[in-house]
């Protein structure tokens, strides 16, 4: 019997919402014990193994950063004793927030990164238990002029290519996107035609603030990003990047996510703009393209017409079940999924804290 | 022996246990005795005392003695408590 179970991490805790294949009734179960009060920007599931892995990177203002994982769909949680990440002794810097875990693609199997604030990327190759430092990147020249936006400076985002184990994709802001070829020995800045707006020079070589990257496994060379200000898709693995925001009613929001099993469709949540971060026409909407953005459509039904709240950079998913769930959570603490691709929606959750991150699987 | 007296949020990472016993004659020593899920806690992974965590010997925050250098003597006690923080 197949269940489908939704991390939900928000600004004080994780909740999990856990459905049956259906996905149009959910229960809620929340705030999990382990993590209470703590800011949860990252979870993660990885299904690749014969039974699944929860992960949960949460920050204690008192007590600091760990990840936590789980192999019973969230009954008990673990840590290792000595911490899954650390930044290794004497290399000045130290954990402030974990903003990513993801799984690996399947043919690596035990590969798990993890995306911090301070920027910085980390390679797991025991399943995500402990993560070691990706130098590379730690030691790039640029990483000095790397700046903070307003959630801080961080890699938010990883990116794996989906068949060739050296090469990896990230985000930062700020910084940009940077890929790597070589394992992640060494990293080249990947930003050519992706604006930045609060520079002299709108088309540096790096320090774009890009919100969030997608990809498609069956299309490899091809990339999307939400920018700060911008939504762009590259067709050659991030070399060049071209507007795709003429359809839209605005090229500014935080997250972007591909449909898990149709490469050409893309979804968004446009918000007006820098300095009006609410939704446009103050509805809450999901903006869905076909055409790998040269279209865009927005999905409304079950949506709330009135809405004044952002969806955050890993507030919408998809999980990989046919038809396919998409789903989204604010920062007033509501999620709704769709269990068809974006058509209709449920509610799942009202008045939790901010959301900020949700992921989804169908597992069984 | 030094006591480590802990709020209720951190007695999880010690059995449950209200306050632990270490050997240290400095607070640095004593917290690098503890089970390392608790002293993660307590200090980040360079060393350093987290921003909200206070630690008091006696009346006095360690901040306001020698830090992590603050030297104990047998039958001390540390107490640990979270600042007024967050929102």
């Amino acid at each position: 019997m197949s269940e489908a179970v939704l991390l939900i991490g928000t600004k004080k805790g994780l909740w999990i919402g856990r459905s049956d294949a259906a996905r149009t009734e959910w229960r809620l179960d929340g705030p999990v014990p382990e993590f209470e009060m703590q800011g949860v920007y990252a979870v993660g599931i990885d299904t690749r193994g014969d039974r699944p892995r929860l992960f949960v990177g949460g920050t204690s203002e008192h007590w600091g950063p760990a990840v936590f994982h789980s192999d019973d769909l969230g009954a008990t949680w673990a840590e290792p004793p000595e911490g899954s990440i650390g930044f290794p002794e004497g290399s000045d810097a130290s954990l402030e927030r974990v903003w990513q875990i993801q799984a690996a693609p399947a043919g690596q199997p035990g590969v798990v990164y993890a995306g911090t604030q301070p920027s910085a990327l980390w390679k797991s190759t025991d399943g995500g238990v402990t993560f070691d430092l990706v130098r590379g990147l730690w030691d790039h020249p640029h990483r000095k002029e790397w700046g903070a936006g307003f959630g801080g400076q961080a890699v938010h985002t990883v990116l794996p290519h989906p068949t060739d184990a050296d090469r990896v994709s990230v985000a930062m802001s700020t910084g940009g996107v940077y890929r790597t070829a070589d394992g992640g020995a060494t990293w080249e800045p990947a930003n050519q035609g992706i604006q930045a707006k609060f520079f002299p020079d709108p088309y540096p070589e790096f320090g774009q603030c890009v919100h969030k990257l997608a990809g498609h496994p069956d299309v490899p060379e091809r990339m999307f990003a939400q920018n700060h200000h911008g939504v762009y898709r590259s067709d050659d693995g991030g070399t060049i990047w071209k507007s795709i925001a003429d359809g839209l009613p605005s090229d500014f929001g935080f997250p972007i996510v591909v449909h898990p099993h149709e490469p050409e469709t893309v979804y968004v949540f446009p918000l007006i703009a820098d300095g009006n971060r609410i939704p446009t026409g103050a509805r809450c909407r999901v903006y869905r393209s076909r055409d790998a953005g040269s279209t865009w459509e927005p999905l409304s039904a079950g949506l709330p017409d009135v809405s004044y709240v952002p969806v955050l950079r890993d507030a919408m998913t998809t999980d990989t079940a046919d038809p396919a769930g998409v789903y989204v959570g604010t920062r007033d603490g509501c999620v709704y999924a769709s269990a068809d691709a974006g058509d209709s929606w449920v509610e799942v959750a009202r008045h939790l804290p901010d959301v900020l991150t949700v992921r989804a699987a169908v597992i069984g | 022996m030094i006591a480590v007296r802990l709020p209720t949020v951190l007695r999880p990472f010690a059995g449950g246990a209200e306050r632990v016993e270490v050997e240290g004659t400095t607070v640095a020593e004593a917290f690098a005795a503890l089970e390392p899920p608790l002293r993660r806690r307590l200090t980040d992974e360079q060393g350093a005392v987290r921003r909200h965590v206070n630690i008091y010997l006696r009346d006095d925050n360690i901040r306001d003695l020698d830090g992590l250098d603050t030297p104990l003597t047998d039958g001390d006690e540390l107490l640990i408590l979270p600042s007024v923080a967050g929102g």
